[in-house]
């Protein structure tokens, strides 16, 4: 089992983790945006991580924690 | 479970003033991450320099300097011989190194003063709004060569870690890309080993890392990471141009 | 242990650094002052001391600003050109409020100009010759001695009040040799601690940042009205001048540095002649002596002033600033490297009576 946790404020919305997610279970939000006005990332399918910490790794803004 | 990846405690909690998929903030992460592992909490002091970067002091968990554009080797060097049990690092982009400042860091290379430089390059200048750097690519756009870069006219880009490979004074010369997970994690390496180098008194380490800049590139982030990926790294070829063992 | 030797200015000053504490040198070799790189090379590594010789002046001034805001007590040398060169970084060291020396032996100008002696750094060295509004603490020394003392005592200076001081002398006072009294090495524990400084145990909360930038204008106006109060502070506890044969003058001949002496040479010429002269010769170029130059344009007795200058005309503007009108300020120079003698000064005040 494996999980990520997202600190949505710190999100700007770049793509960089949903591009690099070898499951494809990130996307950044249509709808959820956070108070400097991104729309945040946000995961699909939750029970489909890995916990390989790609997307932690492609961050440039330290967002994502991960466990496993 | 087990936190497996976490936000090192030698960033500071401000947020990064970046632009959205800048890979200045995976640069800062690595230096910090690598920070961290070698234990250097309260010995290092690092130089931020002027252009995106310039605050840095802002992020890096540790005794911080600014310095004049271009001069960050030269105020490293300053610090370094001041305090020689310190770490030193200095964290310049393409134009404050390549431009202005190449003097200084040809002869802290040359001199092979005991610290560590890590080198973003964007081929561009971030902060002033997209001008053309010593390092942006033939025919690549930017505000101060709108038609593309043309040798006849701006000159040929420079591919500083060879430049300065071939002096003696360097302990370690690397470039690494921050275009995918692979070259981030060769990238850390290369940082480890710089800073490693510093600790074990073998004298200048330096670590180029290509970098993207989405906003003046015009791109999407990933879009960004391509060009890195294919454009830069053909012109900037990655590897270990020096190393003293 | 105090030592009497006979010393080339340049060497002297170089030695009264180290002694005063200096533990860092950058410099790079320009006439008239290569002696004071050329010393410190080999005089600070016997201290545990670090001497560089950067690749430019730009890259020696970066470095005194990394040494300085590490807590180092460094300083760096140049001649008219050199320190042009160092403009923008002296802004940055008063901008980041970091304490060092530099050493200035003006040289004629503009452009390459010439080697030989001259005084036309005054403005840059006491208006501020970078961006923004700072200030040094200047000195203008006349004698290798008095360069000996100023030099000995400016990293205290320097560091009582977070700023650059500056020595401003000229190729003569480089050059010549002259008989000094030699302070004994100050002892480091006295030094005042710096907990500003970059010293590398920072993190979190203790961290120190060495900083100009404040991208916040309300920030930016708090630190200018900040330095300010500093400047003003100096104003009144630094400010150094000299007076002679003044109490009964009716000429008031007023110079700094080197001319001063010459100027004094004319003051015992004219007295000969029946010329009730004087002098007036200011220490501390910035903060300029104005309570003391006012008193003597109040004076009675005080028919005029001459200020002489080895420039077109510079120290001369405070001069007439001060004066403001109550006293007629004439005004004697030569320039281009050339130096008047004390006879030229006296052929200009009795011409001109």
């Amino acid at each position: 089992m494996a999980k990520i946790t997202i600190n949505k404020e710190a999100c700007k919305g770049c793509g960089l983790c949903v591009s690099v997610c070898p499951k494809q279970i990130l996307r950044v939000s249509p709808t959820t945006s956070n108070n400097q006005g991104y729309f945040v990332v946000e995961e699909t399918d939750p029970e489909k991580c890995i916990g390989c910490a790609f997307c932690a790794t492609m961050c440039p803004d330290c967002v994502i924690t991960v466990e496993r | 479970m087990a936190v497996v990846f976490k936000k090192t405690e030698m960033l500071t909690d401000t947020p990064l003033h970046y632009c959205p998929g800048c890979t200045h903030g995976i640069a800062h992460r690595l230096v910090a991450e690598a920070l961290e592992e070698l234990g250097l909490k309260g010995k290092v002091v690092g130089i931020a320099p002027v252009g995106c970067a310039v605050f840095a002091y802002k992020y890096f968990n540790c005794d911080m300097q600014e310095a004049a554009h271009g001069r960050a080797p030269a105020v490293a060097t300053g610090i370094k011989l001041t305090n020689p049990d310190n770490i030193v690092f200095a964290y310049q982009g393409d134009g404050d190194l390549a431009s202005i400042g190449m003097a200084e860091i040809v002869h802290a290379a040359a001199r092979g003063v005991n610290i560590t430089v890590i080198f973003i390059n964007n081929a561009i200048y971030g902060m002033t709004g997209g001008q053309m750097a010593p390092t942006t690519l033939l025919g690549q756009k930017a505000t101060t060569c709108p038609a593309g870069r043309d040798a006849k006219v701006n000159g040929n880009p420079i591919r500083v870690s060879e430049m300065l490979a071939t002096l003696d004074g360097p302990s370690f010369i690397a470039r690494c890309s921050l275009a995918d997970v692979p070259n981030i994690k060769k990238a850390k390496k290369a940082i480890l080993q710089a800073f490693r180098n510093q600790i074990d008194g073998k004298g200048f380490s330096f670590v180029e890392l290509l970098s993207t800049c989405p906003t003046n590139w015009h791109m999407s982030p990933v879009k960004a990471l391509d060009y890195v990926k294919n454009e830069m790294t053909a012109q900037y070829p990655l590897g270990v141009f020096k190393e003293v063992k | 242990m105090a030592e009497r030797k006979l010393m080339k200015g340049n060497e002297a000053i170089a030695e009264a650094a180290v002694r005063g504490g200096c533990r860092f040198y950058a410099g790079y070799p320009i006439t008239p002052q290569n002696e004071i790189p050329e010393y410190m090379s080999w005089r600070l590594p016997q201290v545990g001391g670090h001497f560089i010789q950067a690749e430019s002046e730009i890259a020696a001034i970066n470095m005194v600003y990394g040494s300085a805001g590490a807590g180092g007590r460094a300083m760096t040398s140049s001649s008219s050109p050199g320190v042009s060169l160092k403009q923008e970084g002296i802004s940055y060291i008063c901008g980041a409020e970091l304490p060092c020396v530099i050493i200035n032996m003006v040289r004629s100008g503009p452009g390459l100009g010439g080697i030989q002696p001259a005084q036309g750094d005054y403005f840059q060295a006491v208006k501020g010759g970078g961006h923004g509004d700072y200030r040094m603490l200047v000195y203008g020394p006349c004698s290798v001695q008095e360069c000996v003392n100023l030099v000995y005592d400016a990293f205290d200076k320097a560091e009582k009040y977070r700023l650059p001081v500056m020595i401003l002398g000229d190729g003569m006072l480089g050059q010549i040799m002259e008989a000094v009294t030699l302070p004994d090495m100050k002892d480091p524990a006295t030094f005042p601690k710096k907990p500003w400084a970059t010293t590398g145990e920072g993190f979190g909360a203790s961290r120190r940042v060495v900083n100009s930038l404040y991208i916040v204008p309300d920030e930016l106006e708090e630190m200018n009205h900040k330095l300010q109060k500093v400047y003003d502070d100096m104003c009144a506890n630094e400010t150094m001048f000299e007076e002679y044969l003044t109490e009964d003058a009716e000429v008031v001949v007023t110079a700094y540095g080197t001319v001063a002496r010459i100027a004094k040479s004319a003051v015992d010429l004219l007295r000969t002649k029946g010329v009730k002269a004087g002098l007036f010769r200011p220490i501390t170029l910035y903060p300029f002596p104005k309570d003391a130059l006012s008193d003597l344009a109040a004076q009675a007795s005080v028919k005029k002033f001459v200020a002489v200058e080895l420039s077109m005309g510079q120290y001369v503007e405070d001069v007439k600033l001060i004066v403001a009108g109550r006293k007629p300020v004439e005004f004697f120079n030569r320039t281009g490297g050339n130096v008047m003698s004390p006879e030229d000064i006296v052929d200009f005040v009795c011409k001109e009576a």
